[in-house]
């Protein structure tokens, strides 16, 4: 938005010059870094994917596909198998907890709303690894949980809560509801509930008039959440190893593990550039969902 | 799409750019690292010292002791396993640490990369304290790039008070009895982790042969549905808090649930196991390499390795520390630090297999992830 | 209140599922015993343990220089390339660009930067890892920064400008102030965000000059331990303090 050259007094060259020169200024320094720190880190991932393995980590010549042909043995294509499956039923628990919760936040006389939003965010800035520190606490055999269990007199043997998959699943949802309550909250603030009124007066049930009126209008702000929980939660390894006790192997750890436990770069690099193939092709799918429900109504 | 087009398009050519960089650098590090003397009389207080070793595999007032000593200022940084130091260590340029503390196969490995220094005996008249079977491990015969710090074995340990029959074999372990299930950990650190497998089926832990690993691998998978986890660093605890009963423990690990509940104990399963020491290397990289050979030294001392063998409870391979007053009492309380050097000659030393290893860096993904 | 009906219960089992584990770690944090769960009585006995912890100390010390550092460079040039996207170009792509690294996966970021440090020989230290925080850090600023952009009325730079003040003049005196409010907005994100990085630390760091959450995360790894509870709690209370103080002085900067 360069300011209308010719308005000024001053010769029309030497505006465009310096307003090349303040471009230069503002933009170059930015654009640097990020070309630098992340696009080229990138690039090179992407070509480390077609090197060979060096003895002691890094790579070496020549180029090769065995990082990719290796990817499809069965044993990692599981690991990527349960790290959808887990990152998915993780998205789909947010979202079934997280819309209540919004929706009520959203309901509040406004006055409530702050607080309530606060205490919601509150958790979601503190320390990642605190919070899934005191999901061992309170899982472990011997916490807290499972003596109260004991003391009900229901079990006489403590259960194993922790080190299996649910407690993985429990730990990323603790992590990252937050981000899916935010952007819900977000849409269905916005929403005009004058609508739903028209609704239900015009003889529609409630929970028909919610269907029809403000979950389509709550959708952009559920998508959004989705990708806010799926995305951390697939390459996620810090609560696999704490809460899946090492026997739940998710994709962030085999990545995680190439670079500093097996030490073979290459197959990292194809199992995190996987990872973010899969989460490119998401991102593509909240594009085209989100055309297609502001789509129309821009027409109407 | 048009958009990461566009930036692949910036993104690749710069990589290539760098790529070309990051070669010639490499080279250059290479023929640099050809001819290094120390210099036996360089002066160590201008010199300070960044060691990497286990948390808690240490006394804590060993930087204080080792700068009132010495004159170099000392700090220990603290890494929890193995694999951990070693991504650091080869991750390519300074790492910044003079001097770590790896088990032997990983010091082999290291010194096979040719990132280590060799040790200097004219600076390090301490050798002389060791267990001459301990200048001769398999992994580094004649000491000429590390240093043991501490030797022995890996077993069973387990609370002798929960288990409904006290173990004696890695089947105990590998097939657990009912009342057992889901109350074991085992080693996860590759090598340590086919052990007992390995052991069970009359293999050898250093072996390369496709079979007798498939067979290992097989067996360790079967074990994994009645584990509670797989831990490198916590199991002592888990035994003491009662979440295991019987966990597969480095011998003087098991000493410190030994120390907070005498109902645990330490067993070598009959198959037998294998014999590992851990080491201190000096790194090439290092800008105080005559400081990291004087650390060395401080720490075989027979006063200063006893007194290591005292706060943590593993054996040292120092004759003179070991035949101390207060460290061969110890044998008492932790039988285990009674193993005599004969004993522990008799389990089979862990090298580490070269090209071979990725084998079995391979399997233990495989356990994990299945 | 009254008209939210059943929906108060749900509201009120995810507060319950969000405070409980928190609490429950508070509470332990006060136990005098040294056993992990079993309650002999209450103390501040691990406060005392955590004070004396020379690792926990100068990882904090790491920490701060990284955030600081990451914070004043991320906001500089955050806040250039937010003026430079929205004044000096109309390029959805260059925008696009340079706000990913607010996206990308944290892993990816850090396997490239290490692959990279790596690749042309740099030791690793707190300077890889303030280089690698700066690169997101300076993506949140522009994004605050940007939407900021979007309400200040660009004819005010045109009138200072054809009143003949100097380009520098009308960049310190009129547009700096008038985006105030989002570079202090966009600086605190960034500190808070870097102050708790993990993963991209635990791949740029180097072995001798661990950060606060390298720290806990290895103290973590050696199980539960009453002195990891009194630093949750300690944690706990600074974040919650931070967060209300912001809540705070947006509210009364937004009310400006």
């Amino acid at each position: 938005m360069t300011s209308p050259a010719g308005t000024t007094s001053r010769g029309r060259g030497a505006h465009k010059r310096r307003a090349l020169g303040s471009r230069a200024l503002f933009l170059g320094p930015g654009l640097f870094y990020v070309t630098a720190f992340m696009a080229i880190p990138i690039a090179l991932i992407v070509s480390y994917a077609f090197l060979t393995r060096g003895r002691f980590g890094g790579v070496r010549l020549p180029l090769t596909l065995e990082s990719f042909t290796r990817a499809l043995d069965p044993v990692y294509l599981q690991v990527l198998g349960n790290s959808l499956l887990i990152a998915t039923t993780t998205t789909v628990l947010a979202l079934l907890i997280g819309y209540p919760v919004a929706y009520a936040i959203a309901r509040m006389p406004s006055r409530w709303r702050t607080i309530a939003l606060v205490l919601v965010v509150l958790p979601f800035w503190s320390n990642f690894l605190i919070r899934t520190y005191a999901w061992i606490v309170l899982l472990n055999s011997e916490g807290p949980l499972n003596k109260a269990l004991l003391a009900t007199g229901l079990r006489d043997e403590p259960i194993g809560l922790l080190y299996n998959r649910g407690a993985v699943i429990v730990g990323l949802l603790y992590a990252y509801l937050p981000l899916m309550i935010l952007p819900l909250y977000a849409s269905l603030e916005r929403m005009d509930w004058s609508l739903l009124e028209a609704a239900t007066n015009l003889g529609a049930s409630r929970i028909r008039a919610f269907f029809d009126v403000t979950f389509p209008l709550s959708l952009p702000g559920a998508m959004i959440g989705a990708i806010f929980v799926f995305v951390p939660s697939l390459g996620n390894f810090i609560v696999p190893e704490l809460l899946g006790g090492g026997k739940t192997v998710m994709v962030g750890n085999l990545i995680r593990d190439q670079f500093l436990k097996a030490r073979d770069w290459p197959f990292g690099a194809v199992l995190a550039l996987t990872m973010v193939t899969f989460l490119i092709l998401l991102f593509a799918l909240q594009a085209a969902v989100s055309r297609r429900i502001n789509g129309p109504r821009a027409h109407a | 799409m048009r958009r990461s087009g566009v930036a692949g398009a910036i993104a690749v050519s710069a990589a290539l750019l760098l790529a070309a960089c990051g070669g010639s650098t490499s080279s250059d590090a290479g023929s640099a690292a050809a001819g290094s003397t120390l210099d036996p009389k360089a002066d160590l207080t201008k010199q300070t010292l960044t060691v990497s070793n286990w948390a808690g595999y240490y006394p804590e007032d060993l930087p204080a002791k080792f700068q009132t000593a010495v004159g170099a200022p000392l700090t220990i940084a603290n890494h929890a396993t193995n694999e951990e130091i070693m991504g650091k260590l080869t991750a390519g340029g300074d790492s910044g640490i003079d001097v770590a503390f790896v088990s032997g196969q990983y010091a082999q490995a290291l010194n096979d990369a040719g990132l280590l220094e060799p040790i200097d005996p004219a600076l390090i008249p301490n050798l002389k304290n060791l267990y001459p079977e301990a200048t001769q491990m398999p992994f580094d015969k004649g000491n000429k790039f590390s240093v043991p710090y501490t030797w022995g074995t890996t077993g069973i340990c387990y609370r002798s008070d929960l288990v409904p029959t006290e173990p004696t074999s890695w089947n105990d372990i590998l097939k657990p009895a009912a009342e057992n299930k889901g109350k074991i950990t085992m080693l996860s650190t590759e090598r340590w982790l086919l052990l007992p497998a390995l052991k069970s089926l009359g293999y050898s832990i250093n072996t390369t042969n496709a079979d007798e690993l498939a067979a290992a691998k097989e067996l360790t998978l079967a074990q994994k549905p009645d584990l509670l986890a797989y831990d490198d660093t916590t199991f002592y605890t888990r035994l003491v808090s009662g979440e295991a009963t019987m966990v597969e423990a480095w011998d003087g690990w098991c000493n410190y649930g030994i120390a907070e509940d005498p109902n645990i104990k330490f067993v070598v399963p009959k198959e037998g196991s294998d014999l590992w020491s851990d080491t201190m290397v000096v790194l090439k990289s290092s800008k105080n390499k005559e400081a990291g050979m004087a650390f060395i030294n401080y720490i075989l001392d027979p006063a200063n390795h006893a007194w290591v063998a005292e706060n943590i409870l593993y054996k040292v391979p120092n004759q003179a520390a070991m035949e101390t007053e207060a460290v061969a009492g110890m044998s008492a309380a932790y039988p285990n630090m009674g193993m005599t050097p004969a004993e522990l000659l008799k389990e089979e030393a862990i090298v580490d297999l070269g090209e071979q290893s990725s084998a079995y860096t391979k399997i233990a993904t495989e356990v994990t992830s299945g | 209140m009254r008209s939210l009906g059943w929906l108060r219960l749900p509201l009120l089992l995810t507060y319950a599922f969000l405070y409980i584990p928190i609490a429950v770690v508070v509470v332990m944090s006060f136990n005098s015993s040294k056993m992990p769960f079993t309650w002999t009585g209450f103390s501040l006995r691990w406060y005392g343990t955590l004070l004396e912890d020379t690792a926990v100390r100068q990882g904090f010390l790491n920490t701060m220089v990284v955030a600081v550092g990451a914070t004043i460079i991320a906001t500089v040039l955050g806040t250039l390339l937010a003026i430079g996207l929205a004044r000096y170009t109309r390029s959805a792509v260059l925008e696009a660009y340079a706000l990913t690294p607010a996206i990308v996966p944290d892993l990816a970021l850090a396997i490239g930067l290490l692959v990279m440090f790596s690749a042309v020989g740099m030791t690793l230290g707190l300077h890889s890892v303030l280089l690698a925080h700066v690169v997101f850090g300076l993506a949140f600023v522009a994004a605050v920064v940007t939407a900021r952009l979007g309400q200040v009325d660009p004819s005010l730079e045109e009138a200072s400008r054809d009143l003949g003040a100097s380009a520098t003049a009308t960049f310190f005196r009129i547009t700096v102030p008038s985006l105030a409010p989002a570079i202090i907005a966009g600086a605190l994100l960034v500190f808070t965000l870097s102050l708790d990085e993990f993963v991209i630390a635990f791949f740029t760091d180097g072995p001798s000059t661990p950060t606060l959450p390298i720290v806990i995360y290895s103290m973590v790894r050696f199980g539960v331990t009453p002195e990891i509870n009194a630093l949750a709690a300690v944690l706990l209370l600074v974040s919650f303090t931070v967060v209300i103080a912001a809540q705070r002085i947006t509210r009364l900067t937004d009310s400006v």
